[in-house]
């Protein structure tokens, strides 16, 4: 029972690449291209998908897939022309198919409302398609009901029997051709491959290929640089003959070649695989490529056969075919053990600095042997230390594909046309940041589609093009990634934001706002501009939200508009999450770490613009608006709270919390701006109020990382309401 | 490795099924622990204080790229606090699933012990004996008090973690 849930946690996991594929498949289908390998890759996915579902009995999955298989067989064959409409079909397939294998990853209920409005749009193109009526059954499953008999794998009485898939599925005209082979001495002078030939032949069907070397002379006068062998393929295929003169395009002219259709015959299987193991010496590298299409035609023929061994089998193996092409090998890691790597290569790079610094202190010249092997070795970890990285590093194109589906869902519920335009797909980032970017992505595709880019009548009107688009970007800047979501819409009307943010309370009537401080009302809690709460965006999670999550990601969030042409959110991100852009500074001779992403700038306050409030609290005067000042050390109780006249003395950090409200840290000195390695203090101590975390700087030893949300709370609930009145007085911030 | 019960050894001591003790100073008194508690002992390093964390926390020190928590059992014990020296030690402890640093004055002696060894803690009204000693062994004219390592992290810190 636990190797069948491996296997089946294992078919769950291919799924989620096939899907993948698919995905980029069709969607390259519906830009246009009408790439043979295309539909077959797309095709062996789902075929996958059919495969294992079916030796798992996923019954819903199994008959959904199948009829999805089977259009996509007609398109494949030139029978069915894969116009948009029909492409939109397959989209929405695609996402009931994703459904499916969700549903049943979860062993959730499946109902049959779920798919069967798009089935049966699936079975009106399998109808509409010209008939053609040739015989194809009796080709395609000559041996699978033994087979399903022989292992006594009974799939009789789930709804869709493995007959009803092999008898529905779609005509197949497999035609037997012989081709004659004989390469001349130029296929060779040019630096053909008739082995390169060979395997094309064997991707368009079953082959069975005999070298006919009756020509090859005796040792001694044989002349190298000619041409003895020749080749007899019999190959049974459902392409046409021109497909098959196709393989042989380049060498034209320089061999022999004759292809003839011989009858319509049941493929036969079992000798392809006995020619060459007879006839063994030039054809032997053809081998792989012949039994790996007897197990295609054997998972054609029987999708559902076979006991758990063989489906597992099958799975795997078309698994590692749906990546078509030379398959790049990889393996499945615990993300712990990559976690643990990159922890000691971070303590490699530590000692290594360390041992530097050493190394110095001792007084050795730079140009010394010792000095030129540190820097060696200086080098060497960090490639280590950016191998390590790249294992957790993941292409954002996942994250990317599923906004596809985002869009088609926004567009269908709004019934807007806007095209979604991705760009940087390979683009590389932290497995985390990916799946925790899902979400406001999302949102902010909503967003755009709802808010951003108008209605068909107005676009018209504005002379701009009908249909909308949204292009959603990634790309690699100054050690960070950034995504950009851009739309060609109306931009943000900001009449309106600024109206809504004064009836809102938000902001005070009558202050002077420039037009980034009005774009980013837009961050507020509770802001929300659509006139009626839509389903789409309007559920009052708001962009307050997403730039919460972005914040807790370690990056930050900007936004800027045109009127009348569209408006940018750009998200800038770590690549990593195991380390934080911080400023290194002194507090009470101790060093700190303030996390970047919560700073916005920092100043040396004049001991005029430093004001008592009440008992202990004190604010600082920043461009009119008067700001909390927050003494870090006394915060923290590394020393007593300060006289006032004193606090001038240090700098002061402006932060910025998840509220939105802006407090100043007082601190003595900043020292550093670097990227610090994050360390739990929880997991052998315990949470510290005020510490969000620890780091190990440059000199081995110990600093902490502010959490700046409480440091701002602590002194919050310290110093009481009047701090809190005085915030909401004090504008929008 | 394990010999019979209650063979006599040299010195004394008994060695038996029971496992060994790391023996270690504060001021003129001796303590013990687990030697199976222990993952290292290494020289005094300082440490980067906490905030808000009871004075006999020293801070936090790294140990190979670890955050380790380093606990002063001298203050812990309640004695006269004074700054470690560069011949203080830490002793490495695991605690449940934690890993504790104790800063101990010297490590003096490994101990084999059996259970019928351990003396039950004589009836004092210190802190110290009733909180964190659960027994004490008599080796000639030593007295070794056998430490209780669950309590000596703050507890707030514990359930937290």
């Amino acid at each position: 029972m636990d190797a069948m849930a491996a296997i089946k946690k294992t078919f769950f996991e291919e799924c989620e690449e096939q899907l993948a594929e698919m995905e980029a498949g069709l969607l390259a289908m519906n830009e246009g291209s009408a790439e043979n390998e295309l539909v077959n890759g797309v095709f062996r996915a789902v075929h996958s998908i059919k495969g294992g579902a079916g030796a798992f009995k996923l019954g819903a999955l199994v008959s959904f897939a199948h009829k999805f298989e089977t259009v996509l067989d007609l398109i494949r064959s030139a029978r069915l022309s894969a116009t948009p409409d029909t492409m939109r079909i397959m989209l929405r397939a695609l996402d009931i198919v994703s459904d499916l294998v969700r549903l049943s990853r979860a062993e959730a209920p499946i109902d049959d409302a779920l798919w069967r409005p798009v089935g049966a749009e699936l079975e009106a193109l399998i109808e509409q398609k010209p008939q053609q009526q040739i015989q194809p059954e009796i080709t395609v499953v000559p041996e699978a009901p033994a087979e399903v008999v022989d292992l006594g794998f009974d799939f009789a009485p789930t709804p869709i029997s493995i007959d009803d898939g092999a008898v529905a599925s779609p005509p197949d005209p497999q035609q037997t051709y012989e081709i004659e082979f004989r390469p001349s001495k130029e296929l060779y002078a040019s630096a053909n491959e008739p082995v390169v030939l060979l395997r094309e032949v064997a991707k368009l069907g079953e082959t069975s290929v005999r070298c006919n070397c009756d020509a090859l002379p005796p040792l001694d006068s044989l002349d190298p640089d000619s041409s003895y062998l020749s080749w007899t393929i019999r190959l049974v295929t459902a392409a046409d003959i021109e497909a098959v003169r196709e393989v042989f395009e380049f060498v034209d002219g320089a061999c022999e070649l004759s292809v003839a259709l011989i009858e319509h015959a049941p493929a036969q299987v079992m000798p392809a695989v006995a020619v060459p193991v007879a006839d063994p010496s030039p054809s032997l590298t053809v081998v792989p490529d012949i039994t790996r299409q007897l197990h295609e035609a054997r998972a054609d023929s029987a999708p559902v056969l076979a006991s758990e061994s063989v489906a597992a089998a099958d799975i795997q193996k078309d698994g590692g075919m749906a990546s078509g092409q030379p398959a790049t090998a990889t393996i499945r890691v615990d993300l712990d053990r990559v976690d643990r790597l990159i922890n000691l290569v971070g303590e490699l790079v530590i000692n290594q600095a360390m041992l530097t610094q050493r190394v110095l202190a001792e007084g050795l010249a730079k140009s010394s042997s010792t000095m030129i092997g540190l820097d060696e070795l200086e080098q060497l970890t960090r490639e280590i230390q950016e191998s390590v990285m790249a294992i957790r590093a993941q292409p954002i194109k996942s994250l990317f594909q599923r906004m596809s589906r985002v869009m088609r869902e926004v567009c269908a519920a709004t019934g807007k046309d806007v095209r979604l335009r991705l760009d940087g797909e390979m683009t590389e980032l932290d497995k985390t940041v990916i799946e925790r970017l899902a979400d406001p992505l999302t949102h902010m595709i909503r967003n755009a589609v709802d808010h951003g880019v108008e209605s068909r009548e107005t676009r018209i009107a504005a002379g701009k093009s009908p249909d909308g688009s949204v292009r959603l970007s990634a790309a690699h800047r100054s050690g960070r990634v950034q995504i950009e979501i851009s739309d060609d819409g109306a931009g943000i009307d900001r009449k309106r934001v600024l109206a809504k943010a004064i009836s809102k309370g938000l902001v005070l009537q009558g202050v002077e706002l420039s037009d980034g401080e009005i774009d980013n009302l837009l961050f507020l809690p509770g802001f929300s501009t659509s006139e009626s709460v839509s389903a789409i965006s309007g559920r009052g999670v708001g962009m307050d939200v997403v730039r919460r999550s972005i914040q807790a990601l370690g990056g930050r969030i900007s936004i800027s508009s045109r009127s009348g042409q569209g408006s940018s959110f750009v998200l800038s991100l770590p690549l990593t999450l195991a380390v934080l852009d911080g400023m290194v500074v002194r507090v009470a001779d101790q060093t700190l770490v303030v996390p970047l992403t919560a700073i916005i700038e920092t100043l040396r306050p004049a001991s005029a613009t430093v004001h008592a409030l009440g008992g202990s609290a004190s604010v600082i005067k920043v461009r009119d608006r008067f700001v909390p000042l927050i003494d870090v050390g006394a915060e923290l109780g590394f020393r007593a709270r300060r006289q006032l006249a004193d606090e001038a003395d240090g700098v002061a950090i402006l932060v910025e919390s998840e509220t939105s409200t802006t407090h100043a840290l007082l601190v003595d000195t900043i020292e550093d701006q670097r990227q610090v390695v994050i360390k739990s203090v929880e997991t052998n101590y315990g949470k510290i109020r005020g510490i969000a975390a620890a780091t190990i700087l440059g000199d081995g030893r110990v600093a902490l990382i502010v959490d700046v949300e409480d440091v701002v709370g602590i002194s919050r609930s310290d110093t009481g309401q009047q701090i809190n009145e005085l915030r909401t007085g004090a504008g929008i911030r | 490795m394990n010999h019979q019960p209650n063979t006599k050894t040299i010195a004394g001591r008994s060695s038996s099924d029971g496992g060994e003790l790391v023996a270690f100073r504060i001021g003129n008194q001796e303590f013990c622990i687990d030697i199976m508690a222990v993952r290292e002992i290494r020289g005094w390093t300082p440490a980067t204080p906490l905030p808000h964390a009871p004075s006999y926390v020293r801070g936090l020190i790294n140990l190979r790229g670890t955050v380790l928590p380093v606990i002063d059992l001298a203050v812990r014990f309640g004695f006269e606090p004074r700054e470690p020296s560069a011949r203080s030690v830490i002793i490495v402890t695991e605690v449940g699933a934690q890993l504790v640093g104790l800063v101990v004055d010297a490590v003096s002696d490994i101990l084999p012990t059996s259970a019928e060894t351990i003396q039950p803690t004589p009836n004092v009204s210190s802190e110290l004996a009733t909180k964190f000693v659960k027994g004490v062994i008599s080796i000639e004219s030593r007295m070794i008090s056998l430490v209780q390592l669950d309590d000596v992290l703050p507890s707030d810190g514990k359930a937290a973690a």
